[in-house]
């Protein structure tokens, strides 16, 4: 049914229709609405048994689904920023014993300083967890890749965080198609546990592993991410059959097959991607763009081919590896190894700094002319840095950073002590 | 593609008027978009909350930066943010939460540039107090919006507050906004 509604919610009411058993939160910031809808929903008796457990830190709430999922029930939590680093070690243990829970991630920043805006710092902090991560472009796509989120990490036995953009789509109103439960049950099945704790046939999970057999089970973590690779697609294929729409491909060609200059980029940010690509073919520029719907397994190949007719490709992502540059730019760079394609990175939207249509635009032209700066730090103010690395340079106590930089700008009090 | 921009402050339901009014877009079959400025709101910060309507696929993320329309709910923000930034004062909209004139409130140069029937002031917050028992000047702006626009039918509009706001408060709130529209629509 057409609606138009808050991300968080229809998010809430896609999980909903996956059934879950078990529900743990920690409902307060970073969090989204989502979890905030399903205590209604779980309240109302919409989810016949399902529990919600409401607890005192994200850590306890991947412990908790950790918990849960091992007993054989449908497990499901959601965070944000700081609230995934605080269950980090739990995440690993999740995907480490191969406990099929999904999570979404409302995509935020990681202090400090104190930023509750949107950006990739957290999704990127987990990378190489062996969670599978997804990314939604638009509210539509959350709602399809959680559904295709359970019968994924139920099939393959893995982990799987769906990652949308906090605030951007967490929050925003806009068309969403929430399938039926007949649509969601027939795509669906039953959770049929690879592992799952018996009384009556009592096992051990999580046991200690020496250096004779860890790089075999790690190896095996591996594995799996390369089955999803497999996996995904035929998903996403299936899931059209059956919902009459695209959503879940891997990667996701836009105008790319005369293109000279292909962009390529995670999350929604994709949209303003595309209407800056359209203003620029009116210009008659040979560009396009791809879309990244998964992050972790890293479609190597299947990027490569869609990269393949591409003179440069340039990568605009919402996050930086201090002292080296992009992340997703290194990772795309590993796809196009062996080739003499230039990968431009482009750092933007980072604390949840607007990425306009213009400077995107203004960027891609200096690409296009391989006249750019890399990485280039979209929009950023030169003459405030500038003057604070001066002020360092000059000054042994020159203070606290992140401070200095909001004085420099006007946002607080008096300007920065006079060198 | 047409955007509004919503300013007021926080507790004002700045954000609920841009999604009330995607909701009245969506009611008309049109494609919307509706966001907040994602601050840490408090209590009195200023705000804003964006809203586009378009017959197609609404792709763009960034805020709302050259409005086709702007929404003031609290007049006190006119001399301390840049309420104006990017509004086309030759095709635009200006809808003014307020029931002083414009040179009281130092804008009567500025609002001298726009269409004769672009441009409209409303006592909002004085017809919310009487039809709702709150000073939340939202509803009314938007019945504003729907007759200086025509835009939207103030139809969309009443039945987008009634989802938003189910019962009572629905229906003083639609009082509201129907009020305001026939003010704005008889001028």
């Amino acid at each position: 049914m057409l609606k138009q509604i808050e991300g968080s919610k229809a998010v809430a009411e896609a999980i909903a229709l996956c059934r879950p058993e078990v529900i743990s939160a920690y409902p307060i910031t970073p969090q989204t609405h989502i979890v905030e809808d399903l205590s209604q929903i779980v309240k109302k008796g919409a989810l016949g048994n399902c529990q919600y457990i409401n607890v005192e830190s994200e850590f306890a709430a991947m412990s908790c689904v950790i918990g849960a999922s091992a007993t054989g029930a449908r497990a499901y939590t959601a965070t944000s920023s700081q609230g995934l680093l605080f269950m980090a070690e739990a995440v690993y243990n999740a995907s480490g014993m191969g406990l099929p829970i999904v999570m979404t991630l409302g995509n935020r920043a990681i202090g400090a300083p104190i930023n509750i805006w949107n950006d990739h710092s957290d999704s990127m902090s987990m990378a190489n967890s062996g969670w599978i991560q997804l990314h939604a472009e638009t509210n539509q796509e959350a709602v399809d890749l959680h559904i295709i989120a359970f019968r994924l990490a139920e099939q393959l036995s893995v982990p799987v965080m769906v990652c949308m953009d906090g605030f951007i789509l967490t929050h925003a109103y806009e068309r969403v198609d929430i399938p039926t439960q007949e649509q969601v049950d027939n795509f669906l099945p039953k959770f049929e546990p690879v592992q799952m704790l018996d009384p009556d046939e009592p096992l051990t999970m999580g046991a200690m592993v020496g250096p004779e057999a860890f790089t075999e089970v790690r190896y095996l973590s591996h594995h799996k991410q390369l089955q999803a690779l497999e996996v995904i697609p035929q998903l996403a294929s299936e899931f059209e059959k059956q919902f009459g729409r695209k959503s879940g491909a891997m990667v996701d060609p836009y105008h790319t097959i005369d293109a000279d200059t292909v962009v390529v980029s995670l999350g929604s940010i994709n949209g303003t991607i595309k209407d800056t690509i359209d203003i620029l073919r009116e210009d008659r520029c040979s560009i396009g763009s791809v879309k990244l719907g998964a992050f972790r397994p890293f479609p190597l190949a299947e990027l490569r081919e869609a990269l393949s007719g591409a003179r440069r490709v340039i990568v605009v992502e919402k996050d930086v590896a201090l002292g080296l540059g992009g992340i997703v730019a290194s990772n795309v760079r590993m796809a196009l190894r062996g080739t003499s394609t230039p990968v431009y990175t482009i750092i933007a939207g980072l604390g949840g700094r607007p990425i306009p249509s213009k400077s995107l635009d203004k960027a891609f032209r200096q690409a296009m002319d391989d006249d750019i700066e890399d990485p280039l730090f979209l929009d950023l103010n030169h003459e405030v840095i500038d003057r604070e690395l001066a002020r360092m340079k000059e000054q042994r106590r020159s203070g606290p950073v992140a401070e200095n930089i909001l004085r420099e700008i006007g946002l607080v009090g008096h300007s920065p002590r006079k060198v | 593609m047409f955007q509004i921009r919503i300013h007021g402050r926080g507790g004002q339901g700045v954000v609920s008027a841009a999604e009330v009014l995607s909701v009245a877009g969506f009611e008309e079959g049109m494609h919307a978009q509706a966001f907040p400025s994602f601050g840490s709101e408090r209590m009195g910060a200023p705000v804003m909350a964006f809203c586009r309507l378009d017959e197609k696929e609404i792709r763009l993320r960034e805020p709302v930066m050259m409005p086709d329309c702007l929404i003031i709910q609290d007049t006190t923000l006119l001399h301390q943010v840049d309420l104006f930034q990017g509004l086309d004062t030759k095709y635009g909209y200006l809808i003014v939460n307020t029931k002083k004139r414009y040179d009281q409130l130092g804008i009567d140069e500025y609002v001298n540039n726009f269409l004769p029937h672009h441009v409209c002031t409303v006592a909002a917050s004085e017809w919310a107090l009487k039809y709702t028992g709150r000073p939340m000047p939202n509803m009314a702006l938007l019945g504003a919006f729907c007759a200086l626009t025509r835009r939207l039918e103030l139809d969309s509009l009443l039945s987008a507050v009634r989802q938003k706001f189910p019962g009572k408060v629905g229906e003083m709130n639609a009082d509201a906004a129907s009020h305001a529209y026939d003010a704005i629509r008889v001028n």
